[in-house]
């Protein structure tokens, strides 16, 4: 036997829900170990990729919380396409910056931004159908769909993000410890 | 040599009237807590430094230590719980650590990383709990009060003030300040109390110190909480008794 048996490439997922793709960019702080990574994975939908759409993927990897109608239907995509299921970021865990809003009222705020504030308003509430709705509270990903792995971090370390995917792929369970792990 | 305890099969040795808590952070053995404080009476509201004692879950900081118990602290059944327990603190206040002054000093965070706490698992509250900016040296961020009622306990027994009380019951049970108005500028509280300096998470704030502390340098940057353990040996008897 001359030919080992190729290793099919795990196919990875990623997006940035309500998120600032802080996380997408620690991720690539990760160098030039995005070498080695691509000969062990390959991308479907991501902002890296452009791909527009989830296919069946082994992980998908989701930054940010649900903030907007959008959001849910982008999460329910990559939970029935991919077997497992990665929270990256204080976003995706708690909901982070964006939830800030959660104890005030929806259109008190479109309101001020919008039509009120000095600085930015006069334009109105944007109303083109195009735009999706926002939700009323901004939520953690587990409390929509079911979610296997946390990476908490704002973001979490590019160490952690490698530490945590060179677990996963060789088949241990990810474990980041003290240094690695942090929530700020 | 009699006065000696077992705690996860080492031996701990004590002086009679210590409790559990006292007597393992004394000998090098750490197990995580919110209300304890080593300068203050036990309390044992916080329920993170649960351990079993001959088969029964107890306060370690409340239970005082016999000859021959033993006790086991860092069982996977026991951090489960302790971890559930940090989980509820978490959700239950809005714990959003990357603008948090304390972020890297707070114990609530430092035992989130020591038990490996991934994600708040249970559903957020999100609470509106305003802050109170009043005072001119001092900031209250309610949102991340764990009632631990160390201040309160500061601010009656050492400073002699009453500045902070808990008031209402069960989920609704919250931290105020004594004050008609219940604003901290119309309280004798000054940044030199006692009170200002014993809350274990990021509520009762120095005004203009800000991020002072580089990230890599603050209080469990370097080393996990349970390495911090020296910090947390209670204070000579004497000093206590001074207090009461
Ligand atoms: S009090 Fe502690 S856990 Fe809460 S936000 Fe501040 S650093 Fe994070
Ligand atoms: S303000 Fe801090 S010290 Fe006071 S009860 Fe809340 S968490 Fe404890
Ligand atoms: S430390 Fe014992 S109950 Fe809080």
């Amino acid at each position: 036997m001359n030919a080992q048996a190729v290793k099919p490439k795990v196919r990875i997922a990623t997006t940035s829900l309500a998120g600032c793709f802080g996380c997408h960019m620690s991720f690539l702080d990760i160098d030039e170990r995005i070498l080695p990574l691509l000969d062990v994975v390959e991308f479907d939908r991501s902002p890296l990729t452009d791909i527009k759409r989830c296919g069946p993927c082994d992980v998908g990897i989701v930054e940010g919380g649900v903030c907007n109608a959008e959001n849910v239907h982008v999460l329910r995509e990559f939970r029935n396409n991919c077997k497992i299921l990665v929270a990256i970021g204080a976003c995706a865990a708690n909901g982070g910056l964006p939830a800030q809003r959660n104890h005030l009222d929806l259109r008190d705020i479109l309101e001020e931004v919008y039509q009120t504030d000095p600085g930015v308003g006069h334009g109105g509430i944007p109303n083109d159908p195009e735009l999706p709705l926002p939700l009323n509270q901004v939520h953690p990903i587990h409390e929509v769909v079911k979610v296997d792995y946390f990476l908490p971090g704002c973001p979490p370390p590019a160490d952690a993000i490698w530490k945590f995917l060179t677990d996963l792929i060789a088949g241990r369970t990810p474990h980041l410890g003290h240094g690695l792990i942090h929530y700020d | 040599m009699s006065d000696v305890f077992n705690i996860d099969g080492r031996e701990v040795p004590f002086t009679p009237g210590q409790t559990v808590m006292q007597a393992a952070l004394t000998a090098g053995v750490f197990i995580p807590h919110l209300c304890y404080h080593p300068e203050f009476k036990p309390h044992g509201s916080c329920k993170l430094c649960t351990v079993k004692v001959n088969g029964q879950p107890a306060s370690s900081c409340t239970l005082p230590a016999a000859a021959g118990m033993e006790v086991e602290s860092n069982t996977p059944e026991i951090l489960d719980k302790r971890k559930m327990l940090l989980q509820m603190l978490l959700v239950e206040g809005n714990h959003f650590c990357p603008s948090c002054e304390k972020s890297g000093h707070c114990k609530l965070q430092a035992l989130g990383y020591e038990l490996e706490v991934m994600t708040p698992h249970f559903n957020q509250f999100y609470p509106n709990r305003p802050v109170d900016a009043s005072h001119h040296d001092v900031l209250l961020d309610f949102n991340r009060c764990i009632l631990c009622e160390l201040c309160i306990r500061a601010s009656a027994e050492v400073d002699k003030k009453n500045v902070f009380a808990l008031s209402g019951r069960g989920i609704t049970k919250h931290l105020i300040v004594n004050a008609e108005s219940g604003r901290l500028a119309d309280t004798d509280f000054a940044l030199a109390d006692k009170a200002a300096q014993v809350c274990p998470v990021g509520v009762i704030l120095p005004k203009r110190v800000g991020f002072a502390v580089p990230i890599g340098q603050r209080r469990f940057d370097a080393a996990p909480i349970s390495a911090h353990v020296d910090e947390f040996v209670p204070v000579a008897p004497a000093r206590q008794g001074e207090r009461q």
